[in-house]
């Protein structure tokens, strides 16, 4: 009934898409821009990029207003949105990177350095003269990784770069932005919702949700706000044993492993451990802090 | 100009990536133009009164409009279109160029490189064949050329507007269906501009579209004596809706949503 209700009378809500958002990133950093769906992480991206004008406040990027001097500012920032391409979809992908030169006025053999590097380092050589439409999503993102950085931005912004790809492209996306944001120096801001790309990338983590910022700091700052929790694995050598401590929960039982939570505040690690021993034989211990996915999943909660 | 004329030249290649529809496309505008031609012949077979052109003039109209089909702006380009639909139009914006002139570069390769893959054959099958005329005298040749020109500037101004429009809308589809029948029956494509009825001709003749077709038809034709004027008229509609373009695209741009996060 939605859509024909909309036929008759539309209702208007006014949502605020960012709010109190406000972050500086210096030069050469590496921050991931995390968040559930609809948290406005795409529209801090646009608004960086100079394509959304906001209501009201002030975004500076490079001492310049993006939207107010949108061509000098554009100039200056490579984009991509991992959910489209910015390849000419019927021509070989070498076509869409002279187009770019010439869009960007790039010196020739400037234009030839960069591309030479950048389809070493993303190994593009097979792909260049493939039209676009022809790609694989991984072969894809990464000729549009090399199309957004051939005039040599100063800041990198990535929207789900690895959206859709399997591992191995993942993996290689992930190789390549860490060397440019290290040999390059380019200022990376990345959004996404596989915490891996975070983790293995980010020196930093802002979390945004319904507009807000929730958190800005190191992953293992982010981990400390949500919880203090450990996690301790233990590989028992009899399979049918049960497990229990009274400071700590047991999560999963899978066969000879058990996963138990505890706070390190209450037991510390090495008395829950004798403990357990004690009571025990142990093939093997593992101690880890609870998965990244864990800790932002508990974070988004909070917001319902 | 640099990046305007890489648009031109890179659309120009993807159209050749697909020779079966530039040979269809040249099949459709042939049989139309056999059609129409038989429409005419019927007509002045069936009247003895005096016509405003005479039959010759008519078919040689007819052909031309035929072969210079793709000039006229009578479908939003499907590119821009999709870039709207899907979101993608986002990527525009990050070009550091002048929004308008990228899109007006669009509209201009759009109309011209499929125009001069159909035009060439068609003026050849339907010189030999079908009664398609050379102009009368060198001087209506020159201001075909020229009026030519002009009909291609108002034409891409015209697209360009559509464009910005599409922007507005969500789909763009309402737009993309009522643009081209306005265009099509105003420039005189469907009916020289000199058939219509006497009450309709002052207005048909002050709107942009008829510098479209029926301009450097009757030009070509020696029907029209004065070039300048028509050029004169073509390049004033063409400057106007520049600005109407211009002035919506950079309130576009202010509101501008994008589809699909």
């Amino acid at each position: 009934m939605g859509a024909v209700a909309g036929l008759v009378s539309r209702r208007h809500r006014e949502v605020p898409a960012l709010d109190c958002v406000s972050f500086t990133i210096e030069p050469g950093e590496l921050v991931g821009y995390i968040g559930p769906n609809g948290a406005g992480k795409s529209t801090t991206i646009k608004v960086l990029s100079g394509i959304l004008v906001p209501d009201g406040g002030t975004v500076t990027v490079l001492g310049r207003v993006p939207w107010r001097e949108r061509v000098a500012h554009v100039a200056r920032i490579g984009v991509v949105f991992g959910q489209r391409t910015q390849l000419l979809w019927d021509l070989p992908v070498v076509e869409s990177f002279d187009l770019l030169r010439e869009i960007y006025r790039t010196d020739r053999d400037e234009h030839a350095r960069a591309r030479a590097e950048l389809t070493e380092l993303l190994d593009l050589g097979p792909l260049l003269d493939t039209p676009a439409r022809q790609l694989s999503l991984g072969q894809r993102m990464r000729c549009d990784l090399a199309a957004s950085l051939l005039h040599a931005p100063d800041i990198l912004f990535l929207d789900e770069p690895t959206i859709g790809l399997d591992a191995t492209s993942k993996l290689a996306v992930r190789d390549f932005v860490k060397r440019l944001n290290r040999e390059r120096g380019t200022t990376v801001i990345l959004t996404t919702h596989d915490l891996d790309d975070v983790e293995a990338l980010c020196s930093r983590v802002i979390v945004i949700g319904k507009g807000r910022i929730l958190s800005d700091g190191s992953l293992e700052q982010l981990r400390s706000g949500v919880t203090r929790e450990r996690w301790l694995l233990v590989d028992l050598e009899d399979e049918t044993a049960p497990v229990s401590d009274p400071d700590a929960t047991l999560i999963r039982r899978d066969g000879r492993r058990a996963c138990l939570r505890f706070d390190p505040e209450r037991v510390p690690a090495a008395a829950l451990i004798a403990r357990i021993s004690a009571a025990h034989r142990i093939g093997d211990l593992l101690l880890q802090p609870p998965p990244i996915d864990e800790v932002v999943a508990r974070l988004y909660e909070k917001l319902l | 100009m640099r990046p305007y004329l890489a648009i031109l030249s890179a659309r120009f290649r993807a159209l050749l990536q697909y020779r079966a529809a530039a040979v269809a496309g040249f099949g459709t505008q042939l049989v139309w133009g056999l059609i129409r031609m038989m429409i005419f012949d019927a007509f002045y077979a069936s009247s003895a009164a005096t016509q405003p052109l005479s039959r010759e003039h008519a078919v040689t109209y007819v052909w031309l409009g035929q072969a210079l089909f793709a000039m006229l702006p009578i479908q939003v380009d499907a590119d821009v279109r999709n870039l709207v639909r899907s979101g993608s139009v986002a990527y525009e914006l990050l070009r550091p160029v002048d929004l308008y002139g990228l899109w007006y570069a669009r509209a201009l390769a759009a109309r011209t490189a499929p125009t001069i893959l159909r035009a060439v054959p068609m003026f050849v099958v339907a010189g030999i064949f079908f009664g398609l005329e050379a102009p009368p005298s060198l001087g209506a040749g020159l201001g075909w050329l020229a009026t030519l020109a002009g009909a291609l500037l108002v034409g891409c101004a015209f697209m360009t507007l559509c464009t910005v429009l599409l922007v507005w809308t969500v789909s763009g589809d309402g737009l993309a269906r009522w643009a081209p029948q306005v265009t099509y029956v105003l420039s005189g494509m469907v009916l020289p501009i000199p058939f219509f009825p006497a009450w309709a001709r002052p207005v048909v003749e002050a709107l942009p579209f008829r510098g479209m077709v029926d301009v450097p038809a009757r030009i070509y034709v020696g029907d029209i004596q004065d070039p300048l004027r028509e050029l004169g008229l073509q390049l004033g509609w063409t400057f106007a809706l520049v600005i109407l373009g211009r002035f919506l695209l950079g309130r576009a741009v202010q509101r501008l949503e994008i589809q699909g996060g």
